[in-house]
């Protein structure tokens, strides 16, 4: 014990004179990017330390340090949410001339990614980070039950078609429901793992994957910020009538509060046949199959639209910092399409089109192609610099409707519109 | 004069004040300065994380705002049901525990120790274990309820029902030592010849109980509730790590309110106000209740 | 006379009841520390068995996991890196993961020793020179002001957390060492100079009246007399102020974020792979907990006074 800590102890202050800080959400991926960034090391002589932020306090956290124009990061993989204020408010280096002179073209990636994670305003030319982590909200499922002759017969005579990945909600419900409560092998299952998180972004990004794929809007397309009637519309609310449904009917006990960490606990334990959560974990939860378990994966289905939840982010240069210089350096190694490659292969999201359109892509992993097909469909939350103010509300209207079943959606809904208003007049948008 | 310059060095009074200077000083500044600072923007509608804006003065608008919000009604519900219950249990077990630990048996300073422990740990880190103990599928102590009784699969803090009682079996769990020790100490100040005298009048157990045991004791357990109610009203770490305020709001207790909209949502001026708004219901609480319990004391 | 009857010498059987109940309520309220610690020895899937394991084979896999950032990767990546070099290395390669690099833990740990620590001599230290004053001389306002420090203990700390959050901003100190030292130093002021003045009270005066006829100064006397005197109180003390800033949490996750984070909130938020890596909490709650027992059991006599701030004398 006593060796492990010394041990550890002599890693961690060991830095050489030429070191840097990369700051990201702690979960899988940056574990991997860990990993691949050994190799960095080894290359350029340049440290870099790893400080990672979970989930529930990320946002809080970086953009705090940001609003205090702190040195702690030189690079941070910030969420897509946050470009806005990342660019607004001059936190973010831009990248252009980065990337014009060390030949790093944003064509190299995939638009989707690059407009989601690089650009501000969207879908300009001004980029502020480099599209880092492909990433989307979708599902996995136990394959291994679903190849259940004696499962399929039975689902296929009570719903009239077959039990397979389901191409619309009222499927993925029926299937969900199917499982809820069932004896599998002598343990009581249930229907699906979906967010129900009030704390941070979880049940937003839950229902979003609903509202999305019933048609939501967020706002007036011809007039920004005008949210009445597209926010509220009918199948926005039917949308989150439906989650509350697929909460109710298929939710294993105890998911009053859960976000990534408890869908991926609800669904290893072997308690669900469906979970939602991001790509991101999907490298881990098919390498951990074992005890007969087979993970299949599908990209969020559709219901009138075809649509799902971006999750993802861009690796930006933080302005403050004072090595602005080694972390462009690593930047530039970053987007090397053989690190790219690597990145893949040890379990990130890599967005450069080298990768991604590679004849063998498809096929490498189970998920691979149904991470092709949600990057080509996927919506995102708010980017406004004032997200934070706008998630919190959201959070706490669709939570107690969903979960706690106060109220109704068509009131969760307004209640947002008018929390949102405010934020939007506070910061002189309305 | 002569006095006064018997000894060398600094004069006493000059030795007072650079003795307890520093510390009013300090106190001043990170205690007295905030409380200044936060009635200050209670009247404003100041975001501390938009830097660069300019608050306005608003008035009595924050103060209106929450008042008139249903929302906090519920959270003061909250906070006032969790302070009941905890309150009453402590008080029960903690005296009943007390009034056990006196009989001076072999080994009660032993046990005394081992049952304080859980208040000396970290209610956050507390908090966060007991998560893992009232898991529905894997937690002790669901398992340990069902063993007893089979209820079948219940959860403690998912469930809007069930939740604010796992606020309280914890809170309870902690701090039924606290009024222990203080109705400890209470029972071993009552003077032996109290009862002495009781007995020679052939007073019965009960009666001695009654009549000597428990008047002696009240004022040292209201003293443990005081404490215990100022530490419950700000309660904070250990709710926050257990059910983080839900589900929904059903255990969103006023302090936890109070740091979303503080720290989250950044509303400075509106929770500034909140802040002011609850300093000053536990000021008044704490003073009314000090002058219930002196006259208690008094009779 | 009926010795039953009486509340000085209870008589032997009501002892034994009395003994057995509390017995009883002493393993009741040890079980979730001591299944915490229990949980620390297991690996992740003994912990999350059910029903849940009081017998099983011990593991580190706990504490390596609290040490280390770990991730899973195919068989054949791990076969192309070189052999593990250590017992703990092999540990997580068994389970086909890397060790990608150490945890935070041992910093948050740290941070909250230097804080610790320096706050509590502060606090010890400005509380001594104040109790003296309060104790030994006529004070203005001596009994407001008594009370005005003892008041400062109620404010919810999120109260005052916004204002000293922008102070703190200003000036530089937030997120620092520094900053929660001197913050831990004024809330701990209060517990300190209560506590402190009940010790120097029960010092007779006598003691440095003598030494200042002797020829010291009031000062030399305060430190070369009733400092050592007062040195069993001003442990006690210390250890009280030590373990309320150990255990700090509201302004720790408020006030403090990369440098100057404390371990309270830094354990709850432990992750293994995808899950909470609850063998890891266990290991990092135990390992925090740790000091506080022990204090606890070496502090048992001073414990009633600490925790009222000497408000209720034996």
């Amino acid at each position: 014990m006593i060796l492990l800590f010394v041990s550890l102890f002599s890693f961690s202050v060991n830095s050489n004179a030429k070191s840097i800080t990369l700051g990201w959400a702690a979960w899988d991926p940056a574990n991997a990017l860990q990993e691949l960034t050994k190799e960095f090391t080894a290359e350029t002589g340049i440290d870099v330390n790893f400080e990672f932020v979970p989930w529930p306090n990320f946002a809080d956290r970086m953009l705090n340090e940001l609003n205090n124009k702190g040195k702690t990061f030189d690079l941070l993989i910030g969420d897509s949410q946050w470009i806005g204020a990342g660019a607004v408010y001059g936190h973010y280096v831009k990248l252009n001339d980065f990337f014009d002179k060390e030949g790093i073209s944003m064509n190299d990636f995939s638009p989707a990614t690059v407009y989601a994670y690089s650009t501000w305003p969207k879908g300009s030319e001004n980029y502020y980070a480099l599209p880092a982590m492909g990433d989307a909200l979708a599902w996995a499922y136990r394959k291994d039950w679903f190849d259940r002759p004696e499962l399929k017969s039975e689902f296929k005579k009570k719903h009239g078609y077959d039990l397979g990945v389901p191409t619309n909600w009222n499927q993925l419900h029926d299937m969900c429901s199917f499982f809820q409560g069932r004896e599998i092998d002598g343990q009581k299952r249930y229907g699906a793992a979906i967010n129900t998180e009030r704390g941070s972004e979880g049940i937003t990004m839950g229902v979003t994957a609903a509202m999305y794929a019933w048609g939501m809007e967020y706002e007036n397309p011809n007039k920004p910020y005008d949210m009445e009637g597209y926010f509220n519309s009918p199948q926005a609310v039917e949308a989150v009538e439906f989650y509350r449904k697929l909460y109710e009917d298929c939710a294993p006990p105890g998911h009053s509060d859960a976000y990534m960490v408890a869908n991926l606990d609800a669904y290893k334990s072997g308690q669900v046949a469906f979970q939602m959560n991001w790509y991101a974990f999907w490298p881990g939860v098919s390498k951990e199959d074992k005890d007969g378990r087979v993970s299949g994966f599908f990209a969020n289905p559709s219901q009138n639209v075809s649509a799902a939840t971006l999750g993802g982010q861009g690796i930006s240069v933080v302005k403050y910092s004072d090595k602005q210089d080694l972390a462009l350096e690593y930047i530039k190694w970053f987007a090397r399409p053989d690190v790219q490659q690597k990145w893949w292969d040890l379990g990130g999201y890599s967005c450069h089109n080298d990768v991604l359109n590679a004849p063998s892509f498809p096929t490498s992993t189970v998920y691979a192609q149904g991470f092709l097909d949600s990057m080509g469909i996927v919506k995102d939350f708010w980017q406004e610099p004032t997200f934070v103010e706008l998630m919190l509300p959201m959070q706490e209207a669709i939570h107690d409707y969903v979960v706690n079943g106060k109220g109704t959606a068509k009131g969760a809904l307004d209640k947002i519109i008018e929390e949102w208003v405010e934020v939007f007049e506070a910061d002189g948008k309305l | 004069m002569k006095v006064k310059k018997k000894f060398k060095g600094l004069s006493d009074k000059a030795v007072g004040w650079l003795f307890i200077g520093p510390s009013v000083l300090l106190l001043l500044a990170i205690n007295i300065y905030p409380l200044v600072y936060a009635i200050k923007m209670s009247f404003t509608n100041f975001y501390a994380n938009k830097i660069g804006r300019v608050p306005e003065f608003v008035g009595l608008k924050n103060y209106i705002k929450v008042l008139n919000k249903e929302a906090i009604w519920e959270k003061m519900q909250v906070t006032a049901s969790f302070m009941f219950w905890t309150l009453l249990l402590q008080a029960i077990i903690g005296l009943g525990l007390a009034l056990l630990l006196n009989r001076k048996f072999k080994g009660n300073e032993l046990l005394t120790t081992l049952i304080v422990l859980p208040m000396m740990l970290s209610p956050a880190v507390v908090g966060v274990f007991w998560t893992y103990l009232y898991n529905p599928q894997v937690g002790l102590f669901n398992y340990v309820v069902n063993f007893f009784y089979d209820f079948g699969s219940f959860d403690m803090i998912g469930s809007s029902m069930l939740a604010p009682w796992s606020i309280v079996i914890v809170d309870t769990w902690m701090w039924t030592p606290f009024t222990m020790l203080i109705c400890l100490a209470g029972l071993r100040s009552v003077p032996n010849y109290l009862y002495e005298a009781a007995e020679v009048d052939r007073a019965n157990k009960w009666q001695q109980f009654i009549y000597i045991t428990l008047p002696s004791v009240l004022p040292f357990l209201l003293l443990a509730l005081l404490f215990r109610g100022i530490e419950n009203f700000k309660m904070f770490d250990m709710v926050v790590e257990l059910t983080s305020g839900g589900p929904g709001s059903a255990t969103e207790l006023a302090s936890i309110n109070l740091k979303r909209e503080a720290f989250e949502k950044w509303k400075t001026g509106y929770s500034s106000a909140f802040a002011v708004i609850l300093f000053v219901t536990i000021f008044g609480f704490g003073n009314v209740y000090v002058k219930v319990m002196n006259k208690i004391k008094e009779r | 006379m009926d010795t039953s009857r009486s509340y000085l010498e209870p008589s032997s059987f009501s002892k034994k009841i009395a003994a057995a109940i509390i017995i009883v309520y002493t393993v009741i309220t040890l079980i979730p520390i001591s299944w915490m610690v229990m949980t620390s020895f297991k690996n992740v899937d003994s912990a999350i068995s059910y029903p849940p394991e009081v017998l099983f084979e011990p593991s580190l896999e706990g504490y390596v996991n609290l040490f280390t950032n770990r991730s899973r990767q195919s068989p054949e990546y791990l076969d192309s890196l070189p052999p593990p070099e250590n017992w703990y290395e092999e540990l997580v390669r068994s389970r086909e993961m890397v060790i990608t690099g150490p945890s935070k833990f041992l910093g948050r740990y740290s941070n909250s020793m230097i804080i610790g620590f320096g706050s509590t001599f502060a606090s010890v230290f400005l509380g001594a020179l104040a109790a003296y004053a309060f104790s030994r001389f006529r004070v203005p306002l001596k009994d407001d002001l008594l009370f005005f420090i003892l008041s400062t203990r109620m404010f919810p700390p999120i109260a005052v957390a916004v204002p000293i959050f922008i102070m703190y901003r200003k000036i530089g100190l937030g997120d620092t060492h520094l900053g929660m030292i001197i913050l831990y130093t004024v809330v701990n002021l209060s517990l300190a100079v209560w506590l402190l003045k009940g010790f120097m009270d029960e010092i007779p005066k006598e003691y440095e009246e003598a030494a200042m006829i002797d020829g010291y100064s009031r000062l030399q006397a305060f430190f070369k007399v009733v400092l050592p005197q007062a040195m069993t109180g001003i442990a006690a003390t210390a250890i009280f102020c030590m373990i309320f800033s150990w255990n700090e949490y509201a302004f720790a996750v408020l006030l403090t974020q990369f440098n100057a984070q404390t371990a309270p909130p830094f354990i709850p938020t432990i992750i293994g792979e995808g899950g909470l890596d609850w063998p890891a909490i266990g290991a990092g709650t135990t390992l925090f907990l740790l000091p506080v027992m022990i204090f606890t059991i070496i502090l048992r006599k001073h414990l009633l006074r600490g925790i009222t701030f000497g408000a209720v004398r034996k």
